[in-house]
Order: C-alpha cells, then sequence, then structure tokens
C-alpha cells in the first residue's frame, strides 16, 4: 500500500532494529554453535578418536597349529589334519533351507551337524551377525568336499574351507596315552585362573586328557593377532597388522607303536592292562590296556550312545587301568618282603622254613594256596614255588614298616610322574597310616596279609614293572614318557643304584629266573628257551574276595565257577634278559584267575616281542606248546598293524 | 527526505540488474554448495555420479532459477505471495491424501521426476505471505491483539497440517519462522514474551504427559526426545545415530582425517552420511578448522542478508530480505545443532550441501526472491 515518508522511514527504522537484533541473536546462537563444535573436535578429540578406533579396529586371534606328537620311531600319533568343512553365510542367502536342500542332494548332512547349524543361525540372526559362516559339514572326505565346491557358483553364501583338524592316527591304539582334545568348556575355564585368550575362540580345542591334557602348555603354542579393519556392518575391508603365533611344539613319546599294538592284540578279549619298560633309561616302551577306544570320536564330539556303550561296558574301556587301576599285588610282593628280610638281616638264604599249608598267627588260620603245604622251603624254593607260609612267617621279622619302606625304594606305594591323566600312587601301609586313616592300631595280621600282597597292599600296572625294572638293574630307574620336545631330548631315567646289598639282590634275581627257567617253578612253563631271551619273573595271584572257613572246609570254589568280577586278579611281573636286562613288564589281567595260567604267557609273548621286535619264534617255546602258540599267534597276526603306512602330517590331499 | 521516493527510474534496468545482484550471496551459496560436491565425492567413496554430479546439476538448475526469479520486480512477487502461500497449502492438503507413505509419516508427493516436500514450499510461501501482510497493514495497527491474531492464524494453519504428516521438526521451524517475521514487522515484544513463557510452559506439559492418556506427543517423538537426552538409552537404533556422528564429528580434533579418510563415514559408520549427518563427515575430514570455515560462510550470508534488509527501505523487500535469512539460518542451526548433539535428531538437512533435490532447489528460489528484493529496492534519485 501507498505510504507516506514519515510512515516509510518509521517503518524502515524500526525493520532495522529488529532486523539487527535478530542478526544479533542468530549471531549468539551461530557462537553457541561454534563453542560447541570446539568442544568436540578440541577438548574431547582424543576420547572420540578412541572411539572411533574402537569402531574401526577388530582384533582376532589366529590360533596355531597344535604341536604334533609322534611315537619313539617317528610314526604319527597325534596329527593335524585337513578339516574339509562346508559353511553357511545367512547374509547371502534367501532362505537357508532350500540352500540346506540343495546341499542335501549332494552330500549327507549329519542331523546333529543340522541341529548345531539352526541353532548358530537363530542367534545371529538375533545379533544382526548374519555375516559370520556357520559350519553345516566337517570333516567332509574329499570326494564329498569337492562335490561342494564344484558347485559353490550356483550354491549363492555356500563356502567351502579347509581348516585343522587333530586326527589320532593309529586310533585305539594309544587313547590311554595321548589322549585326545577337544572343545574348550566353560567348566574347562572355570578351573583356570587368567586363561589364555585363545581359549576363548569358539571351539578351540584344547588338550582334555593324558599327554593331550598334561603336555596342554607345550603343545599349544601362543596366539597370532591380526588387526582388520572392519565397516559398520562388521564386514573385514582389510588387513592393518598380523603377528603370527607360535605353532606348539611336537613332542616325541617313547612308546613303540607297534609294541603298544602287540601288548593290546595280545589281550584281546581281557579286561587288562601291560606295562614295558626299557630298563636302561626308563622310557615306557608301551602302557596298554585293553579294551580301549577310538579317541577320535572324542574330538568330533561323542554321540551319546557311543559314550554310553563305553561308560556302561564292564571292562571299563575308557579307563587306563596300566597307571589308574591298583590291584593287591599278591605273590608278586614277595621278592621285597624277601629282600627286606635279607637287607634286615632276619633270615638266611638257606634257612628252610616248614609250610604245612597253613600258619596261625594270634589265633587267626592265615592259609597257604597249596593247603597240602610245601614241605621245608628256603628262599629260592619260596619264590620259585610261590609259598605263602615261608612269608607268614619271615614277615613278622622283619615288620611292615621295614616292608614298606624297601617296597618305596623300589618304586612301589609311590605317584610316579608321567604325564597322564590319573597316575595313582597305590598304598604302601604303616603302622601310623593305619592309625591316621583308620583310626584302630596295626594288627600282627595285617603284616602277614601284607607279605603275599593282599590286606591293604596296592599297586598299579606301571609300579610293578618299575619295581621289575629295579630288581633287574639294582638302579632306581624312572619312567620316562616324554623323550624329545622339539628335538630336545629330555631327562634320562636310568637312575642311581639302589642302596641294597648288591649280593642280596642278586639272590632275589636268582629267586626270579628260577621261577621261569627252574623246573618246579610256578611259570617254568611259560619260559621262552633262548638264553638271551631269559626271562626272570614273578607270578602274582591276587584275591578279591574273603575265603571264609567254611568255604574252605567245603573245598575252594574254582576261578572258572565264579562270576567274573569275583575271580582273582592274574599278576605277572618279569625282567628280560637275565644276563643283560633290558626290559621289564607287568601284566595285569583283571579277574583273570591265576598269573601263571593267564599272566605270564601274556607278559612272556610281550617280552619276547620288545627284545625281538616282532612276534617271538615258535621254536622259542618249549616243544610241549608250540602247536597251541602257533594257534595263538595265527589269531593275534590279525589284530596287528604296522602303523608304518600312516602318512605324516598334512602331506597328503589339501 | 526526497530521495526515498520511489521511483521507477531509479531501478536499474535491462543487463543493469546482473550487476545489481547481491553477488557477496551469490558468492557464498556457491562456495558453500561447492563445499558439498567435495563432502558427497568423498561420501559416495570417490563416485562422482553417485551424489556429487546430480547435485551440481540441480545447484546450477536452482542458481539460474534464482536469477531469473531476480530479475522479475519485487512487487510483482509481493503480489503474488498470497497465491504463494495459497498453492504451499494445497499441496500440503493434497500431501495428506495422496503422500509417500516413508517411515509412518506422510511428507512428499511423489510428482514422477521428482519428490517434493511441501513443507519446503511452505517456508518460503509463509515468509513472503506474512511479508505481504505487513506491507499491507497499517503500521499503527502492527500490534494491535486482532491483527496480530491474523499472522498467528496463517502461520498455524498449515503448522496443523505440518504436524499432521507428522513432521513435528518442520512445524517448529513454521512457528520460529513465521514468529521472527512477526517479531522484524514490529509487534509488540510483551506478545513474544507471553509466548516464550507458554512454551517453556508446554515443554513442561509435553514432558509430564508421556506416558498418559493426554500425552501431547507421538510415541516415536518422545523416543527421539529421549534418545536426545540420553545417546546411551538406545545405542543400536535412534542414539546410534548420535552416538556415531559425535564419534565422527568428534574423531576429526582440529585439523581433521583428510579428504576421504575420515574412518567414521568410509566404513559406514555414520548413518545418513550424504544427507542430515554430512556435517559430521565434513567435520570428521576437515577438521575443526573445516567445520568452522563452513559455519563462517553460512554466517556470512546472514549477515548480507542482514545489510540488504537495513539497506532496502521497501518494508516487504525488506521483510522477505530477513524472512530467508531466518529461514536459511534455522536449517543450518537447527541441522548443525542436532547433529552435534545439542538438538533431538529431526531429519532437517544442511542446507546446500546435504543431497537432495528439491529442498535445496526451492531454498535457491526462496534466494531469487531476496535477490530480486534486493535488485529492485528504491535508490536515491539522481541529481
Amino acid at each position: 500500500m501507498k505510504r507516506t515518508l514519515e510512515e516509510n522511514m518509521v517503518s524502515a527504522r524500526r525493520i532495522s532494529r529488529r532486523a539487527l537484533i535478530v542478526g544479533a541473536v542468530q549471531l549468539g546462537l551461530v557462537g553457541a554453535l561454534a563453542a560447541r563444535m570446539r568442544h568436540l573436535q578440541v577438548d574431547q578429540a582424543e576420547k572420540y578418536r578412541l572411539l572411533a578406533e574402537d569402531n574401526r579396529i577388530k582384533e582376532d586371534l589366529l590360533a596355531p597349529a597344535r604341536g604334533l606328537i609322534f611315537d619313539r620311531d617317528g610314526r604319527p600319533v597325534a596329527i593335524n589334519t585337513p578339516n574339509y568343512r562346508v559353511l553357511i553365510k545367512l547374509e547371502d542367502v534367501q532362505d537357508v533351507e532350500i540352500v540346506i536342500n540343495d546341499i542335501q542332494k549332494l552330500i549327507y548332512l549329519k542331523p546333529n551337524d543340522l541341529a548345531k547349524a539352526r541353532e548358530q543361525f537363530e542367534r545371529l540372526r538375533l545379533r544382526r551377525e548374519t555375516f559370520v559362516p556357520v559350519p553345516i559339514a566337517e570333516n567332509l572326505t574329499w570326494d564329498e568336499f569337492s562335490k561342494v565346491a564344484v558347485n559353490a557358483p550356483v550354491l549363492p553364501g555356500v563356502l567351502t574351507e579347509v581348516g585343522l583338524a587333530r586326527v589320532y592316527p593309529q586310533k585305539e591304539n594309544l587313547a590311554h596315552v595321548v589322549g585326545y582334545v577337544g572343545p574348550v568348556s566353560d567348566f574347562d575355564l572355570s578351573k583356570i585362573e587368567n586363561p589364555d585368550p585363545l581359549l576363548l575362540i569358539p571351539r578351540f580345542q584344547i588338550g582334555k586328557a593324558q599327554v593331550e591334557a598334561k603336555m596342554e602348555s607345550v603343545l599349544r603354542g601362543s596366539a597370532g593377532r591380526v588387526e582388520q579393519e572392519v565397516n559398520a556392518a562388521g564386514r573385514i575391508i582389510r588387513e592393518l597388522d598380523r603377528i603370527e603365533g607360535d605353532s606348539g611344539k611336537d613332542i616325541t613319546i617313547s612308546i613303540d607303536s607297534r609294541l603298544q599294538n602287540y601288548c593290546l592284540a595280545r589281550m584281546e578279549g581281557h579286561s587288562a592292562s601291560a606295562v614295558v619298560l626299557d630298563v636302561t633309561n626308563g622310557d615306557v616302551l608301551a602302557v596298554a590296556s585293553a579294551p580301549t577306544f577310538d579317541p577320535n570320536l572324542f574330538v568330533r564330539g561323542i554321540s551319546s550312545r557311543n559314550y554310553n556303550a563305553l561308560r556302561d561296558n564292564k571292562f571299563g574301556p575308557l579307563r587306563a587301568k596300566a597307571v589308574q587301576g591298583t590291584y593287591p599285588p599278591g605273590s608278586t610282593f614277595k621278592m621285597i618282603v624277601a629282600l627286606a628280610a635279607l637287607e634286615a638281616g632276619v633270615i638266611d638264604p638257606g634257612e628252610r622254613i616248614r609250610c604245612t599249608g597253613s600258619l596261625t598267627v594270634s589265633n587267626n588260620e592265615f592259609n597257604c594256596w597249596k593247603s597240602r603245604g610245601h614241605g621245608r622251603m628256603d628262599l629260592l624254593q619260596s619264590i620259585m614255588q610261590s609259598c605263602d607260609v615261608y612269608y607268614y612267617t619271615v614277615c613278622q621279622r622283619v615288620g611292615i614298616d621295614r616292608i614298606t619302606e624297601m617296597a618305596k625304594r623300589f618304586g612301589l606305594g609311590y605317584q610316579h610322574d608321567l604325564p597322564l591323566s590319573a597316575v595313582r600312587s597305590g598304598l604302601m601301609p604303616t603302622r601310623q597310616w593305619k592309625r591316621d586313616v583308620r583310626d584302630e592300631p596295626w594288627l600282627i595280621g595285617d603284616t602277614v596279609n601284607a607279605s603275599i600282597g593282599q590286606g591293604f597292599v596296592l599297586s598299579s600296572p606301571l609300579q610293578l614293572a618299575i619295581m621289575a625294572a629295579r630288581l633287574g638293574t639294582g638302579r632306581s630307574v624312572t619312567p620316562r614318557l616324554i623323550r624329545r620336545i622339539e628335538g630336545i631330548e629330555q631327562p634320562s631315567g636310568a637312575g642311581d643304584p639302589i642302596d641294597v646289598s648288591p649280593r642280596n639282590l642278586r639272590l632275589i634275581q636268582e629267586t626270579m629266573y628260577g621261577v621261569m627257567n627252574v623246573p618246579g617253578g610256578t611259570a617254568y612253563r611259560r619260559r621262552l628257551l633262548p638264553r638271551e631271551l631269559a626271562i626272570a619273573g614273578k607270578t602274582g595271584t591276587s584275591q578279591v574276595r574273603r575265603i571264609t572257613a567254611a568255604e574252605r572246609a567245603s573245598g575252594v570254589i574254582k576261578n572258572e565257577d565264579l562270576p567274573w568280577e569275583r575271580r582273582d586278579h592274574a599278576l605277572f611281573v618279569n625282567y628280560a634278559p637275565y644276563d643283560d636286562p633290558k626290559v621289564a613288564v607287568a601284566v595285569v589281567v583283571e579277574h583273570g584267575g591265576s598269573g601263571g595260567a593267564t599272566a605270564a604267557p601274556i607278559a612272556r609273548d610281550i617280552t619276547g616281542f620288545a627284545l625281538t621286535g616282532k612276534i617271538p619264534k615258535v621254536e622259542y617255546y618249549p616243544p610241549e606248546i608250540r602247536s597251541e602258540i602257533e594257534e595263538e599267534q595265527i589269531a593275534i597276526k590279525d589284530m596287528l598293524h604296522s602303523y608304518d603306512d600312516v602318512s605324516p602330517a598334512g602331506s597328503d590331499r589339501a | 527526505m526526497s530521495y526515498l521516493e520511489y521511483n521507477i527510474k531509479t531501478i536499474p534496468a535491462g543487463l543493469q540488474k546482473i550487476a545489481a545482484l547481491n553477488w557477496a550471496i551469490i558468492l557464498l551459496l556457491t562456495a558453500i554448495a561447492g563445499a558439498g560436491f567435495v563432502m558427497l565425492y568423498s561420501v559416495s567413496n570417490g563416485q562422482l555420479d553417485l551424489w556429487a554430479e546430480p547435485q551440481m546439476k540441480r545447484f546450477f538448475l536452482g542458481l539460474t532459477g534464482m536469477i531469473v526469479l531476480a530479475m522479475v520486480p519485487i512487487w510483482f512477487w509481493r503480489n503474488l505471495s498470497f497465491v504463494a502461500y495459497l498453492v504451499a497449502m494445497l499441496l500440503l492438503a493434497w500431501v495428506m491424501v495422496d503422500g509417500v507413505l516413508v517411515n509412518g509419516a506422510r511428507r512428499w508427493i511423489d510428482l514422477g521426476p521428482l519428490r517434493l516436500q511441501p513443507s519446503e514450499v511452505m517456508k518460503i510461501a509463509l515468509v513472503m505471505f506474512l511479508a505481504a501482510y505487513y506491507d499491507w497493514l497499517p503500521l499503527e495497527k502492527t500490534s494491535h491483539p486482532v491483527w496480530v491474531m491474523i499472522p498467528v492464524a496463517i502461520i498455524l494453519l498449515p503448522v496443523a497440517l505440518v504436524s499432521e504428516q507428522p513432521d513435528l521438526g518442520t512445524s517448529l521451524l513454521l512457528i520460529i519462522g513465521g514468529g521472527a517475521m512477526m517479531f522484524l514487522a514490529g509487534v509488540h515484544w510483551a506478545y513474544f514474551a507471553t509466548v516464550i513463557l507458554a512454551g517453556v510452559g508446554l515443554i513442561y506439559a509435553v514432558f509430564v504427559s508421556e506416558g498418559t492418556e493426554w500425552q501431547i506427543l507421538r510415541d516415536y517423538q518422545y523416543d527421539r526426545i529421549n534418545t536426545f537426552l540420553d545417546p546411551s538409552l538406545d545405542p543400536l537404533d535412534t542414539g546410534y545415530h548420535i552416538t556415531q556422528g559425535l564419534t565422527a564429528f568428534g574423531s576429526g580434533g582440529w585439523t581433521g582425517r583428510g579428504f576421504m579418510q575420515g574412518t567414521q563415514t568410509q566404513l559406514g559408520f555414520l548413518p545418513e552420511k550424504h544427507t542430515d549427518f554430512i556435517f559430521n563427515t565434513l567435520a570428521e575430514e576437515f577438521g575443526f578448522v573445516g567445520a568452522a570455515t563452513l559455519l563462517a560462510l553460512y554466517t556470512l550470508v546472514l549477515l548480507f542478508c542482514v545489510a540488504s534488509a537495513v539497506q532496502n527501505k521497501d518494508r516487504y523487500g525488506s521483510l522477505v530480505t530477513m524472512g530467508i535469512g531466518v529461514t536459511f539460518f534455522l536449517f543450518f542451526a537447527v541441522n548443525m545443532g542436532m547433529v552435534t548433539g545439542l538438538l533431538p535428531v529431526v531429519g532437517v538437512p544442511l542446507p546446500l550441501v546435504s543431497y537432495g533435490g528439491t529442498s535445496m532447489l526451492i531454498l535457491l528460489l526462496g534466494f531469487g526472491i531476496l535477490q530480486s528484493a534486493h535488485v529492485h529496492k528504491p535508490r536515491r534519485k539522481e541529481r
């Protein structure tokens, strides 16, 4: 509208004034913005820079390759083989079920793996991490793997990958020695303070049993690190830095796979265990517990059906009986009692003690296994014929404490340091022990029971083998299972001479020679003929039940007529060759009946194999049993593997 | 004071008009848009044709339109002001009926090649219509209650439509922009004092009403306010935008991480990096130096607007000049306040820099009106 000049002037002045006010307000607000910007970019720059770096850089651990395990001859025992896997990346897939269906047309997918994968898919969807590949099939054969790989172009979102998996090429043979690995469990983590960050990698494998578990720190190696730049979706854009970890150290164990295999084959059908030591350096050549199991089952996650079958088997395939089982040593303990008596000077080797079949000690009657009695026994005959009454008598002169002290010098009642999961110490009782643990006074009857390796006395096959090694050499041979770590020789277990009189030891050795090689010895039928294979040993038959006076009166029930778990344990310990000991062997057959009949033949054959490196020739055996031996050997040969064709780690395929 | 007389002959004619344009503002706007091209190039990972090139084309189209509008005498635009307001209202009504639904809000009209946001048109139209109203209104009636209620109605009519979309941010911007026009026209300050006090009371009511039956705002609007007040409440959704935006902003430091080197932007942590949050990219890559420079450019535009308005003795011309300036200010200040965490995230783009066609085009056309006012302002008679 038309205004007067006056009005225009007023209007313009008013607008200018207000415009300047508005301009000033705007400037003030701009100043506030600038101050805010300065605050963010100058005062707090450091904080936001760190946040930005935190966003951008993702640190990942690189799992090191686990150290390999070889046997004494370099045969692979635990290796890492390529694990051919198929994975699905959710974000590249429209309908997972269709893709799974497509894959199933090519290869068989285990329901177990599928269920796990589906669970994982759900979790990733919730976390919006659908770019993480999920394995749906592992440990595929090369054929299966290549089928999927070839078809990958028409299977969007399906990846094929080669990882590393632990494999035990010798399967059952070394399950109780090498053990197995498995994924870290929450329980494992709860036991470790300050766990190695590696253990937090999903499904990272650690040793769960035996050498794999006990040598974990050596085998595991150290983690590498990789720094990656990731985008907002978490996808890796590029690698910024990579520090390779150290792979685990390789281990050579002292076991001879072939001998171990022979031991297991020879004990087939029994619940038994055998230990073979190299007496010159303590090397454990075999430590076999039969029956056994395939550790590979555990690596892949054992099915509950398989596991229950193993757990419920009455022969206990999961137990490493050779080190974990403790048994009354029975008559194999008599050498210790005799040596203790000789060292104490309470007997003369020529002194004859009369055995009438039983001995009454403080109103209790103690029976000899030979109810008719042995007649007059000297030291040699008492061991050769395994007379009980002789030891009932002698032990009372020595006393339990001196017997136990001698037993400990020979490796009994002591927890030997072997990298195996459950090495037991057994039990060598003393008066003090009974007072402390049982709160009862030591009775003379306890000593009498102990004198024939019954009562409180308990020892493991490993301890018995060590005892035999020490009796044979006079040195305190200590077992060695780890020969080399990354090529570095571990200390020998040859040991120092034991503080006993060589003359007395010699006497004991002669009695052990007599057991096998002199007519009348309890294991004379079990001898090997060549002088260079001559065995010095001792039978043992240990009772697991109490024979009542009533039963004794009506005639002791024969083992064969008893239920399996009430039969006697059969034991045998020996060293060989007699003239220049090289190996020591202990065999325990649970509920196997008599030591001479069941354990001694097994120990003899194992000794023969250990000394000659193969199944002993039939000519080595006494002529009257050769046909029987021949038959046995045919059956055993079927169960033997050479283990020489096992491929070394990672050289095949891939 | 005869030199203030309107006289056609004192107005530049023909090519002289080109020379009479406010070139400072044109240069400043071009510089700001130039910064936008650089940033769009950067956020598209070095792709020219994704965002930067279309943006350049639109800018030069808008610039041309601005100069064309500037050539038309200002009284033509004044006479057209009511029509502009009417058209804007019709568009707002249309969007209510047939708008494109995005995230539960109807804000856009699909016009084939371009999408139009009628509320953007209304920002300029409202300024024009209010300026025309006060140009028409006798001065002494300016603060009369009846004549105050009329512009209030003019403002609240579109505000009602816009808040129905719903678009709380733009509603508030329309109220503030319209209020600024009334203030500039000389309405008594007591009105403003009253309204501001009432506003404070309303804000209080908004907070108190949350979760009750008479809740004033929608749930998503409360969510935005709450995450604005405490971004960590919702670090993965709404708060994520603010947190990542601030991280990008602050990590720039003094001089920035370098062109195309901003990790927050280039690795995708920064959301809406080519639209609402583009200022954070600039701050991340060029630091405080870069961000402050851009802020200075914007501020200079404002100062030239104020200067032009003060020099312009035509009531419509100076009011429209200030109005466009305030609209421009509200645009960039709200965007910057939002991306630096001073204001809630309300979805206001950074003018001339954020990618987006129509809002830039309309803004430039608004500046065309401003330029027309500048070119056609009354001048001292030649002696």
